[in-house]
């Protein structure tokens, strides 16, 4: 392999699809040091990504156990599978799962760690030590939330809304309250890494606009973290406060306010649910500009609507509270504002459908996933809009057309677009390549069975199917099993890759520098990559997804790029 | 001289400055006590914020060292304020408004 | 591959035993620090903000139930825990000093001040405390109010438990962050002791300090805002 000069970016190296024999046990950061102390107490950000990895699968699969269940009692109107008691403390493990242990943590965590060094040409973060105690924090918040589960869960919605959870649950809210507390200081450090990382270290010649959208998006991710998750662990604080120590700020007896508890509490949980999105819209920027061959159109102006959708996020929380008792006014405002912050997101769906026209397209796997998300991605934003408007909200609010909505964005989207990424990157990653029927297939899978899911909740709840109840009337029966079917489909969808990828880990076939042909710094290094990342820093001078200049065309087109196994 | 280059040229603020700002940060202590005696109505929230505030600001700028900070340490600081001054904003434009708009007929 | 020179230690031409490998520079590694520092800060100013916020809404509530409680408290230990903690601050800014200008035995002795600082005002704080469960002011089933009541207000005793409730959680949590401060502070004593810091290197004792002028800084706000408000109250 030919050195790199360090002034060219545009790579020396002709890419090549097979590696020569002596690239195969080259030091990478996988195999330098091996041993259990050597992952876990390592401060590679790549081996933490894989430890997060692991974890948030983990999770995923706890989390889902929990839908299963919800899904199977929902099969049939009468409440049947379970008590009604036993019915909430399964949603609200689901939620409180999915939502703090996988959906906020998974793409930053696992996708994020491993390229924003990789794609700022940076030898790591720039506070290893800081990410390392991330992931274990994280599993600390883990283990109290597991202690709760085993002991029997939370019943009161993963929204922990008062008086339920400060004096009339008899549930474990202390526990998980605690639990949900210290993982939002996972969150933080994870955030505040990137914040510096991403302002001091990138690589010489990379100036803000010429970075990869996948950090603009990890950057205004990054700023919702550190400004908003603070605000919920005073809130759950308080929460755990009130039900130990009987202090009062929520207690309507003493003249507390319970509303004050909905607006700290959504004052985040609004903005986390683009802590959720925008990871998930970085990849899709990434993989469509790699299957498209082409820069993502209109460049500057997603990058200026991540950070346009950061900021405008932290103001419409109160369209959570429109039935609350929330007055009119402050409603109305926060409709308003509520309207203002789909527009930075529609922004980004015209620009990827513009990228995509007149492209180079091709439908690998990556690339199912992305176009899926942005089909499924759209059809959520727009029914949020829809509940934004006060008169339709008062009729649908807590009925599963709100449910509907929010696994649109969360599964439809975010869920999507970390799958997807995952298949583009595994390749860096892990050095294999998987298989390519059967992740096609998988993708097929997901996207069927997520429409067959969640599309007839949007139709119950529109019809007055209320969430969060065990039992419903019979007349909604056969919407119920269509949407419990598409859920073991959805659920085939998601264990395949769990079997390809570990399979690939040992039989896969070992990937070049650049399997995709795509333009980027990290794939300007070897797959697996060095533990120092490069071996030589990088001097950037050219613009992001430059499919267009003459060399780098010439070369990513050059052979059909051959990624999947001979099957 | 209040200041000067240390080593690495980075700004030094002298002894006699940071003493000077302690010395502020207890008369407006001082004077915030004093004016509390005072029934002023309104006006006294709007006097003892106001020393807060200014008390903060000294502590912020001298002790914490932001006149020497970069920009972007200057606009992390303000951004943190900022926001608190929405999550009150917003969250007091309901708290302000309960009962004033009612739905017609209601 | 080369053993390549373009090696970015080498580059920078000095290798300071506390540069970290992941740095280039001193130069960058404190920017980075200190950036680091304030976006912790940053979410300190929202995690006591929603304190901060209940408080608002509560005092603009039951004003008179709010100045009655307040009265109880003793102004003067706040005043004195205000005046101790704006000289530990100072304290604290003068052992940054102390290494920037190359005095490292100073140092020591401007964070043991500023412990000793600390801990006297976690020490009135105890006494406050206490005073406070002697008149069964603690929220929770022993509360009990005695004191004065406005007869426009039936519920006033309740309104008084609110702030208590906002008294105990805004100054207790202020007080858990002092005992972490003073922890930390402890350990810098130790490591300044063994000459780590001078002036070319000092990010932690610089990062404490901003940690220990914001701890500060909440309880400029507390100060007023819990212990004045009845103070012109009869």
């Amino acid at each position: 392999m030919k050195d790199r000069d360090a002034m060219n970016t545009t790579r020396a190296v002709e890419p090549d699809l097979i590696p020569p024999d002596d690239m195969i046990d080259r030091p990478n950061y996988l195999n330098t040091e091996y041993g259990l102390k050597s992952w876990l107490l390592t401060r590679d950000h790549k081996r933490i990504a894989i430890l997060y990895l692991i974890s948030v699968t983990v999770f995923f699969a706890l989390g889902s156990l929990f839908a299963l269940l919800i899904r199977l009692e929902l099969l049939t109107p009468e409440g049947d599978l379970m008590q009604p008691d036993t019915y909430n403390r399964v949603f609200t493990m689901h939620g409180v799962v999915m939502v703090f242990f996988f959906l906020i943590p998974a793409i930053p965590a696992v996708l994020g760690n491993f390229l924003v060094p990789l794609m700022i040409g940076a030898k790591d973060l720039a506070f290893p030590k800081l990410n390392l105690a991330s992931w274990y924090v994280y599993n600390l918040g883990g283990l109290f939330t597991l202690w709760a589960i085993v002991n029997g869960g939370v019943d009161t919605g993963w929204t922990f809304y008062t008086p339920l959870s400060t004096h009339y649950s008899n549930s474990y809210v202390i526990a998980t309250g605690i639990g949900v507390f210290i993982n939002g200081f996972s969150s933080i450090f994870t955030g505040l890494n990137f914040i510096v990382t991403i302002h001091r270290m990138r690589a010489p010649g990379l100036t803000w606009f010429r970075l990869p959208l996948f950090i603009w998006s990890h950057y205004a991710t990054s700023l919702i973290i550190v400004l908003g998750t603070p605000v919920i662990a005073i809130t759950l604080l308080l929460v755990v406060a009130e039900r130990v120590l009987h202090l009062g700020i929520f207690d309507p007896r003493l003249g507390g306010d319970p509303i004050l508890y909905q607006h700290l509490f959504w004052f985040y949980s609004h903005p986390a649910v683009y802590i959720m999105i925008l990871p998930a819209m970085g990849v899709i920027s990434e993989l469509v500009a790699a299957f498209a061959r082409k820069r993502v159109f209109g460049y500057r102006i997603v990058a200026f609507a991540s950070i346009g959708i950061a900021v405008l996020g932290f103001l419409v929380w109160g369209h959570h509270m429109f039935v609350s008792g929330q007055s009119l006014y402050a409603s109305t405002i926060f409709s308003i504002l509520s309207m203002l912050v789909a527009v930075p997101s529609a922004i980004k769906v015209f620009n990827w459908t513009a990228t995509l026209y007149e492209g180079s397209v091709s439908y690998e796997t990556p690339m199912l996933y992305a176009l899926g998300f942005i089909g499924l991605f759209t059809l959520g934003g727009l029914t949020g809009t829809m509940i934004a408007t006060l008169g339709i909200d008062v009729h649908l609010h807590d009925t599963y057309f709100i449910v509907a909505h929010f696994h649109y964005i969360m599964v439809g989207g975010t869920i999507m677009a970390y799958l997807g990424g995952l298949h583009y990157w595994w390749p860096k990653i892990s050095g294999r390549l998987y298989p390519g029927f059967l992740s096609r297939l998988s993708a097929l899978l997901v996207f069927v069975g997520f429409n067959l899911t969640f599309f007839p909740q949007f139709v119950l709840g529109y019809l007055g199917m209320p969430r969060r109840y065990w039992s419903y009337p019979p007349e909604f029966q056969v919407l119920n099993v269509l949407s419990t079917a598409g859920a073991s489909i959805l659920g085939v969808g998601y264990l395949l890759p769990l079997f390809y990828f570990a399979w690939s880990i040992r039989y896969g076939r070992r990937a070049s520098e650049n399997p995709w042909g795509a333009v980027g710094l990290e794939w300007d290094t070897t797959s697996p990559p060095p533990t120092e990342n490069f071996h030589t820093i990088p001097v950037v001078t050219r613009e992001p997804y430059d499919y267009t200049s003459e060399e780098v065309h010439r070369r990513t087109t050059q052979e059909e790029p051959v990624v999947y196994q001979l099957d | 001289m209040a200041e000067h280059n240390g080593h690495n040229g980075h700004h030094v603020t002298s002894v006699g400055l940071y003493v000077g700002v302690f010395v502020a940060l207890m008369v407006l202590t001082a004077a915030t006590v004093i004016v509390a005696n005072f029934d002023l109505g309104w006006a006294n929230d709007v006097v003892a914020l106001t020393i807060a505030v200014t008390k903060a600001l000294l502590v912020l700028i001298f002790f914490m060292h932001l006149r020497h900070s970069t920009r972007l340490t200057v606009l992390t600081a303000m951004a943190g304020f900022f926001w608190l001054a929405i999550l009150l904003v917003l969250t007091l434009n309901d708290y302000f408004t309960r009962g004033s708009v009612s739905i017609l007929g209601k | 591959m080369s053993t390549s020179l373009t090696d970015t230690h080498a580059a920078a031409g000095h290798h300071h035993p506390s540069l970290q490998h992941q740095f280039d520079s001193l130069e960058q590694q404190k920017e980075s620090s200190t950036l680091g520092m304030w976006l912790f800060l940053v979410t300190e100013i929202m995690f006591f903000g929603g304190l901060f916020l209940a408080y608002v809404i509560y005092r603009s509530r039951y004003p008179s139930a709010f100045m009655a409680a307040s009265h109880t408290l003793d102004w003067k230990l706040g005043a004195a825990n205000t005046a101790v903690l704006i000289l530990s601050s100072l304290t604290m800014a003068l052992a940054i000093w102390a290494a920037q200008v190359n005095k490292p035995k100073l140092i020591g002795v401007f964070l043991l001040v500023t412990m000793a600082l600390g801990l006297t005002f976690l020490g009135v704080k105890t006494i406050e405390y206490k005073d406070k469960f002697t008149h069964h002011h603690v929220p929770g089933p022993n509360f009990q109010w005695h004191e004065r009541s406005d007869p426009n207000d039936p519920d006033f005793a309740d309104h008084t438990e609110i702030f208590f409730s906002l008294y105990f959680i805004m100054t207790g949590l202020h007080a858990i962050h002092m005992i972490c401060g003073i922890g930390v502070l402890g350990a810098l004593v130790v490591l300044s002791r063994k000459g780590r810091y001078g002036p070319e290197y000092h990010n932690p004792l610089e990062c404490t300090g901003l940690y220990w002028h914001f701890v500060d800084i909440v309880w400029i706000f507390l100060f007023p805002l819990l212990y004045l408000l009845g103070a012109h109250a009869k």
